[in-house]
């Protein structure tokens, strides 16, 4: 799960992190009050997305003046920004950050992540920060300095303190960014992070460190342990078909494509998406129904991936382990007397009780085009997607 | 032989009342695994389909000789049912459990690693392992499994069936299938598995059903390179998912640029490996390979 900019200097505040002023603002008059009680001159007005590179973009702007307050407040509010992350569509922007504007000497960057190969916590430090850090990994590689945390002993203050000595940072700021990574670490195990994020962490012009941008994604799988982080959860930021999928405890994606498809298995239901393009098509969506879905859940998959006007024609790809083929048909015939399906339907199925489900389905008199594999019903749903 | 586990093996089924665990323990003792005992704390004395249940690991061992574990605990828990196992010297640890906090798997691993370096974790969150014909231990459907010569590994449930009944229905049966699963710390990885194939010697070729995220199938390929002589027919999910956006498993996501199905697909191609672009036909090629050897 992610979060927002000014939600994750919140945390950052409580664990003790220098991080600037400021407040969070849902509309004009909020940013204004915002800036009024900063009551200092420039204050950052930051537009708050699901998403990096909101500078670039124009989504971060100095105002001088409650005028420019305002201005600037009005001109993003309401609108979708689209950053190199969001892709053209962009993400709404509903609420902004407004926050006491910060001297800049220097900017450095931190981050700590799970690395994969290695399966221990990683901390990477860098002297290039405000950067894309991707970038700076692909072009200039030396500059990020990492070091692999032993789960068993932590980041100790001591690898702390060697960080802040390679990135060159002042001998008198050693023990203060020192204590910046090792409590950075602290919040990363504490409250189930998969990535926790500054940058950059600026060397203010009067000696100071201050955390100018913070990042904090969730692992989902830990958030049970962590009900005020799941509060802070913002649907706008996702499609309202993943939220409403969300809700029936469906694993569902929006794409751009015309052929939806439901699959049980996130495997495989890449796997369908991938067929699908082969077959010379594009998906519409990735949903995994799971390993034990009901009827009422084969509908409601139905309903959700029914909203997306896009769609030309589904493609359901069951391999039946857990879910039995019957209980599959079961769920399609349901699902056909609740909701209207005006698009063709290609139905592969495969495995446990497939000769029952099959008759089920036959003997339903529904209008479903049946497949023996999933190339033949990915084939067969490219083509009915292009007669609809 | 075949690997990992066989008809000798005795299992031991943690979180055996759950309607999961009650569910596939009976279904695993009816493909005629020796399933010997179940725990559940606090459940001692009760007997799930005639199984008996204590309350440790420990007890369980002791009273029955179990030698693996098969867990169904709920994430909350799971970490701590895979380290209960791993102590009381279960050398054989495969864990069912879909959505363990990532953070409770790094100590785990550690552990494991450093203390009981013999000792193998599957998973968590993938469907187990399964030896057709000798025994199930997991939650697969075992009538799509047949004995025979192939090794199967994957990090999907749902694609290691897709790919045991291609091959099945072509009259090709299989030595083991391993699920490794799809979270971000697995307790084993591609290269373990290719390794127990390259040298069992009733494999003779493997499938290797990998997946966008991560490297571990760059990994693999570097270990194909090096050790593995056995053809390898290699296909990855995900060529089509965007960027960011979690498919699933936990594990499958590109992220900053990296783990997409295109390098996957390029480090294999260079390991030697048969790479296939079409899922569908995963067992057409495995035939071709047989028939030509």
């Amino acid at each position: 799960m992610k979060v927002h900019e000014h939600q994750a200097k919140e945390i950052f505040r409580k664990y003790g992190l220098p991080v600037p002023r400021g407040y969070p603002a849902f509309d004009v008059k909020e940013a204004v009050e915002a800036a009024e009680q900063l009551g200092t001159w420039p204050v950052v007005v930051k537009a708050q997305i699901h998403s990096g590179g909101r500078g670039k973009a124009g989504g971060v702007k100095l105002a001088k003046s409650i005028e420019e307050v305002q201005q600037i407040a009005s001109d993003l509010l309401g609108k979708k920004l689209a950053t190199f992350q969001t892709g053209p569509e962009g993400l709404p922007v509903s609420r902004l950050y407004i926050e006491e504007g910060t001297q800049i000497d220097k900017e450095y960057y931190v981050a700590i992540t799970l690395d994969r190969s290695k399966s221990k916590p990683v901390i990477m430090v860098s002297a290039a920060g405000g950067m894309e850090i991707e970038e700076v990994a692909a072009t200039n590689p030396e500059a990020i300095i990492t070091h692999v945390i032993e789960p068993f002993i932590g980041l100790r203050s001591y690898h702390a303190r060697e960080l802040a000595l390679k990135l060159g940072l002042p001998k008198n700021l050693l023990n203060k960014a020192a204590s910046i990574f090792t409590t950075l670490y602290k919040l990363y195990i504490e409250l189930d992070a998969s990535m926790v994020e500054i940058n950059p962490l600026v060397l203010t012009k009067d000696g100071n460190l201050v955390v100018l941008d913070a990042k904090v994604d969730f692992d989902d799988n830990g958030l049970f342990r962590h009900p005020e982080i799941m509060e802070m959860d913002d649907p706008t930021q996702i499609s309202p078909l993943e939220v409403e999928a969300k809700k029936f405890n469906l694993n569902y994606i929006k794409l751009d494509g015309n052929i939806a498809c439901m699959v049980n298995g996130a495997g495989l239901a890449m796997s369908t998406m991938d067929t699908i393009k082969l077959a010379g098509g594009e998906p519409a969506n990735f949903l995994d129904v799971g390993g034990s879905a009901n009827a009422t859940q084969i509908a409601n998959a139905f309903k959700i991936i029914l909203s997306d006007p896009n769609v030309k024609a589904i493609f359901i790809n069951i391999f039946g382990g857990i879910l039995r083929c019957d209980r599959l048909a079961e769920g399609i015939i349901t699902a056909a007397k609740e909701v209207s399906i005006n698009v063709p339907v290609i139905v592969r199925m495969e495995g446990t009780n497939v000769e029952l489900g099959k008759k089920m389905l036959q003997e339903s008199g529904l209008p479903l085009i049946t497949a023996d594999t999933m190339w033949e019903g990915a084939l067969k749903a490219v083509e009915a997607a292009k007669g609809a | 032989m075949a690997v990992l586990v066989n008809k000798d093996t005795k299992v031991v089924v943690q979180g055996i009342t759950g309607r999961e665990g009650s569910f596939h323990a009976t279904q695993c003792k009816a493909y005629g695994t020796q399933v010997v005992a179940g725990v559940t704390p606090g459940k001692k004395g009760e007997n799930v389909e005639g199984i008996p249940v204590f309350d440790t690991v420990n007890e369980a061992v002791e009273e029955t000789g179990a030698d693996c574990s098969l867990i169904f605990v709920p994430p909350p828990f799971a970490a701590d049912a895979i380290l209960e196992a791993v102590d009381a010297g279960i050398k054989t640890v495969i864990c069912i459990t879909e959505g363990i906090p990532v953070n409770d798997m790094l100590p785990v691993k550690q552990y494991i690693k450093k203390y009981y370096p013999e000792t193998v974790l599957i998973g968590p969150n993938c469907p187990g392992v399964i030896t057709p014909e000798e025994a199930k231990i997991g939650i697969m459907p075992g009538h799509i499994f047949k004995k025979g010569k192939v090794g199967i590994v994957s990090r999907s449930g749902t694609l290691t069936y897709e790919a045991a009944y291609q091959l099945t229905t072509r009259g090709i049966g299989q030595s083991t299938a391993v699920g490794i699963g799809g979270d971000p710390i697995p307790g084993t990885v591609f290269a373990d598995v290719l390794k127990w194939f390259q040298d069992d010697p009733e494999t003779e070729a493997i499938v290797m059903i990998g997946e966008i995220g991560g490297t571990a199938e760059e990994e693999a390929a570097e270990f194909i390179k090096s050790y593995v002589k056995k053809p390898v027919v290699a296909y990855i999910a995900g060529v089509t998912a965007p960027p960011g956006k979690r498919m699933g498993h936990a594990g499958a996501i590109i992220a900053g640029g990296k783990g997409t199905a295109a390098e996957k697909y390029k480090a294999l191609e260079s390991a030697g490996a048969t790479t296939v672009k079409n899922p569908s036909v995963i067992g057409e090629t495995v035939e071709k390979i047989l028939k030509g050897m």
